[in-house]
């Protein structure tokens, strides 16, 4: 298992080496250069930005700055942002704590609401309720978190005026008006992107239980005298879980990509958006440690995944 | 009126028999106000009103929050690294000029106690030198006090390259600053210089504290913790500051204007883009305030029905204007397309270029895609007020544009298209991705195509089109196009810099890495006289004579099309009151003086 887990980590190196150089070349290429803003400024002269340039480094070659990059980051040195010159580790600490609340949430909604619905339409297929959970799924994984993420705010906000759209990281209030204000405007990116993963989880959570409940050992359990319910919990959905685990720790990068685009709707000041506007700004270092953070939560959610898969499922082995 | 109606007018003035507002007005009437009109009152020997504008009174605090919102976040909070007028405008609520610039164009005294002006003797015949007398009993939010130290270190710290400050343009120009006493400094200039307050004036002018930045000039300005909690003297103190998304303020108990400022608080949400900020402000009333509305004008109609907040629009100088290419875009000459060396094969025919001109139909543009948002003009420099040319006018007329095309010898051929000498009048233009642009390109296509113009229609992102990466070729000072669409800003009440976008040594080329800030590569003798000769003329009269015949050389040349000029759009709640916009400055230049209505 150690041993495992070593070789596993170890190649993981290279492959996020690569990936960090095709990352640097590519940003490297695209156009744009971070102080467009102050090139169509009348008052600003074009040496200041030459010798912005030069001081930042953006006119040494490619490999140069790539070496550098990788100098610097291999001593935990993420460098620093070009647009507001702040250091990139504190700017991703500082909207980390954002990200994680909102996802987290996100994550725990959906689950709560995948596992009982999925588990229940298992239970009687193709049963009214099996088709309207069904046709739900459906429409909440066609439709893109943008668009939901919109409708949401004309609904609740505009329409209806319920909601606040603008989330906010500091809110000035205290004691319960404080958490209840959080709540408030949590409300509509948590329900986006918690409903957009839960309709996905509630197709495998169905596929999964449906694939456990015909299996011999549930007829012993309900032979032996077990009640449905015990039966249900522990020999059914428990080993259900054990795919569905897996997909949900493979689909944490890819809520972290969905959350970049509902962030953004809902200036939720989280990375997602510190990576649209570091993008938007041409802010290279800024690009740099949030892409390659995401790259290494892929293959760490990977990793993750095929472990969890042998400590639930005592019968796999890994050598 | 000429100039001898114009001395007798200040005449009056002196003599007080005429006030200084009404003078302000007459030349409102007269088409010549704004910044400069006041600062003709100060050059001809007129003493410098405070304030104009009136407010409301208030007492200090107890107006709750402010709750402010601009789509683009400010990125950080030192005024001098300002990357764009996001930054500008967050390190405003904390840092303050000497002196700002209201919407009337009356020089506002913000640090300093008076404006400088020839009569009290602050500002030199010669221009060659002017004098501040700083604001007494200003205190820093920590406590220490501001004075004439403060303002000479702020010009060294910006002219040491290695701070790497942004508004060095406006301080380069002084050779030297003496401070004469603890609240008095003088600044010495290189040449002459008629616009003075260029620098510690309006948004490049704020002051930061040398107490905390002395430690930090140079090569480690960037090590400076004060560059994210800023310590200024404004009206509000620094609370809580997240990069490019949220700054929080909050009541300066020592602000130095007594009464001010009115709310408790202060916040600045960065982030999103523009039309929803727009519903937070005129729908839902989530929010009081919203900067820089590039919200189409029909929308922002509907959406002010609410009767939530209304859409606050003030001139200033940014043109959207067709440039048109006097190189050759399509050959390349030692490596550099538009290089200098060839001569447009088409464009270069003035015939060509009058027929173009009256092709745009600007009142269609105007009617049909920016509403209050872009006024059609004819000329290039459109405010203030005393720098617009009345002598120009624009058309649109198709069959002009034939007759002149037909009489230059331009014949269209079997497939409609002109031509001459075996060249044809194909064109391409381009401009950045943006609805309204796609849309003015369509109309103005439809019309040359009226006119035997073939015109190919193409549309950069605009991060690429507005860079200035050297080695892409499609960015507008590239200019690989024949004829190029977008908004140049102008930020001074004072067109000098503004204007040296058609002076020949600014052409921009492959030896200055297309950083020069002339993109059609016009370049005319007579215009960079007049040019040269204004930035030394200090007769402000003589002075906005130069300006409009350089306009005027421009227009007749048909280097540019006009196009619409854009006024700046804010989004302002209807409880707010005293929020006013100045062309001139950030949106906050005022911000001490806002209150809330109950």
């Amino acid at each position: 298992m150690s041993k495992y887990l070593l070789r596993r980590t170890l190649t993981s190196i290279p492959v996020l080496a690569g990936i960090s150089a095709v990352l640097f070349t590519i940003l490297a290429l695209a156009p744009g250069d971070p102080f467009e803003e102050l090139a169509t400024n009348p008052n600003v002269p074009a040496e200041v930005r030459m010798n912005l340039r030069a001081k930042f480094g953006l006119d040494d070659p490619l490999p140069l700055r790539y070496a550098r990059w990788v100098v610097s980051m291999m001593r935990g040195d993420w460098g620093f942002s070009f647009v507001s010159r702040v250091n990139v580790d504190t700017l991703i600490l500082q909207r980390l704590p954002t990200t994680l609340f909102v996802l987290g949430s996100a994550l725990v909604l959906a689950i709560l609401i995948a596992i009982p619905i999925g588990t229940y339409s298992a239970l009687r297929p193709y049963s009214i309720f099996d088709q309207a959970a069904t046709t739900l799924a459906f429409i909440g994984f066609s439709l893109p978190t943008f668009f939901t993420g919109l409708l949401f705010i004309l609904l609740f906000s505009i329409h209806l005026d319920w909601l606040p759209f603008i989330y906010r990281a500091d809110i000035s209030a205290t004691g319960w008006r404080w958490y209840w204000e959080h709540v408030r405007q949590a409300i509509m990116p948590v329900a986006v992107l918690g409903l957009f993963q839960a309709a996905s989880m509630t197709r495998f959570m169905r596929a999964a239980v449906l694939d456990v409940i015909r299996l011999e050992y549930v007829n012993t359990a309900r032979a032996k005298g077990l009640s449905e319910g015990v039966t249900l919990v522990k020999h059914v959905v428990r080993n259900a879980l054990i795919p569905v685990v897996t997909l949900v720790a493979l689909q944490i990068p890819n809520i972290f990509g969905g959350a970049i685009v509902t962030e953004q709707i809902f200036r939720v000041p989280g990375i997602g958006s510190l990576l649209i506007a570091s993008i938007l700004a041409n802010d290279t270092p800024v690009v740099m440690a949030v892409t390659f953070i995401f790259s290494c939560l892929v293959v760490a959610s990977n990793l993750a995944a095929d472990l969890l898969y042998g400590w639930l499922d005592p019968r796999i082995s890994y050598r | 009126m000429d100039e001898r109606d114009l001395q007798r007018l200040l005449d009056e003035v002196k003599g007080g028999r005429l006030s200084r507002r009404r003078f302000v007005q007459t030349m409102v009437g007269l088409g010549l106000t704004a910044p400069m009109a006041a600062h003709m009152l100060g050059s001809a020997g007129v003493a410098q009103a405070q304030t104009k504008w009136t407010v409301n009174p208030t007492k200090r605090g107890g107006g709750g929050i402010v709750k402010t919102l601009w789509w683009q976040a400010p990125t950080l909070l030192n005024p001098h690294f300002a990357n764009g007028t996001k930054d500008q405008d967050a390190s405003r609520i904390f840092y303050e000029p000497l002196a700002s610039y209201d919407p009337d164009g009356n020089l506002v005294p913000m640090l300093a106690a008076e404006v400088p002006s020839a009569q009290n003797g602050g500002v030199a015949k010669d221009g060659l030198s002017v004098t501040w007398r700083l604001k007494k009993n200003v205190v820093w939010h920590d406590g220490k006090p501001f004075t004439a130290d403060d303002v000479v270190f702020n010009w060294e710290y910006v002219m040491d390259t290695g701070t790497a400050a942004v508004t060095i343009g406006q301080y380069r120009d002084i050779a030297k600053i003496d401070k004469l006493d603890s609240h008095t400094v003088k600044l010495t200039f290189k040449s002459p210089s008629p616009f003075w307050s260029a620098s510690f004036c309006g948004p490049t002018g704020m002051i930061i504290p040398k107490h905390l930045f002395q430690a930090f000039k140079g090569d480690k300005s960037r090590e400076a913790p004060t560059n994210l909690k800023p310590v200024g003297t404004g009206p509000y103190r620094f609370v809580d500051f997240k990069p490019g998304d949220i700054v929080r303020g909050e009541l300066n108990p020592t602000y130095h204007v007594p009464n001010r400022p009115y709310f408790d608080q202060i916040e600045m949400k960065g982030g999103g883009d523009a039309p929803s900020a727009a519903r937070a402000v005129l729908q839902t009333g989530e929010f009081d305030y919203a900067w820089n509305m590039q919200v189409e004008d029909e929308i922002l109609r509907r959406w002010e029905q609410g009767g939530r907040g209304r859409a606050d629009i003030v001139a200033g100088g940014n043109i959207e204007h067709i440039q048109l290419n006097t190189t050759d875009p399509w050959t390349e000459v030692d490596g550099e397309r538009s290089s200098i060396k060839t001569k447009h094969p088409t464009l270069s025919d003035p015939a060509v270029r009058l027929a173009l001109n009256v092709l745009v139909d600007r009142g269609s543009i105007q009617e049909e895609i920016y509403g209050r948002t872009g006024i059609a003009t004819a000329n290039f420099v459109n405010a203030p007020a005393r720098f617009v040319s009345k002598n120009t006018k624009w058309e649109f007329n198709v069959d002009k544009a034939n007759q002149i095309l037909d009489a230059a010898g331009w014949k269209r051929g079997a497939d409609g298209i002109r031509a001459k000498d075996g060249r044809k009048l194909k064109f391409v233009y381009q401009t950045s991705i943006n609805a309204p642009r796609q849309k003015t390109q369509q109309i103005v296509k439809q019309a040359c195509t009226k006119a035997g113009i073939d015109v190919e229609l193409k549309s950069i992102t605009a991060n690429v089109f507005f860079s200035s990466d050297p080695a892409n070729l499609d960015t507008f000072p590239h200019f690989s196009t024949d004829l190029q669409m977008f908004t140049t800003t102008m930020t001074q009440p004072d067109p000098q810099r503004f204007m040296d976008q058609f002076v020949s040594w600014e052409v921009a080329s492959k030896e200055n890495k297309w950083a020069g800030r002339n993109p059609t590569r016009w370049r005319n003798e007579e215009y960079d006289r007049a040019w040269k000769a204004a930035e030394a003329e200090m007769d402000p009269v003589k002075r906005a004579a130069l300006f409009i015949k350089m306009n005027d050389l421009v227009i007749q040349n048909v280097v540019i099309i006009p196009v619409v000029f854009r006024p700046r759009v804010a989004a302002i709640s209807n409880r707010m009151r005293d929020v006013v916009q100045s062309g001139w400055d950030g949106d906050f230049w005022a911000l001490a003086y806002w209150s809330k209505s109950a």
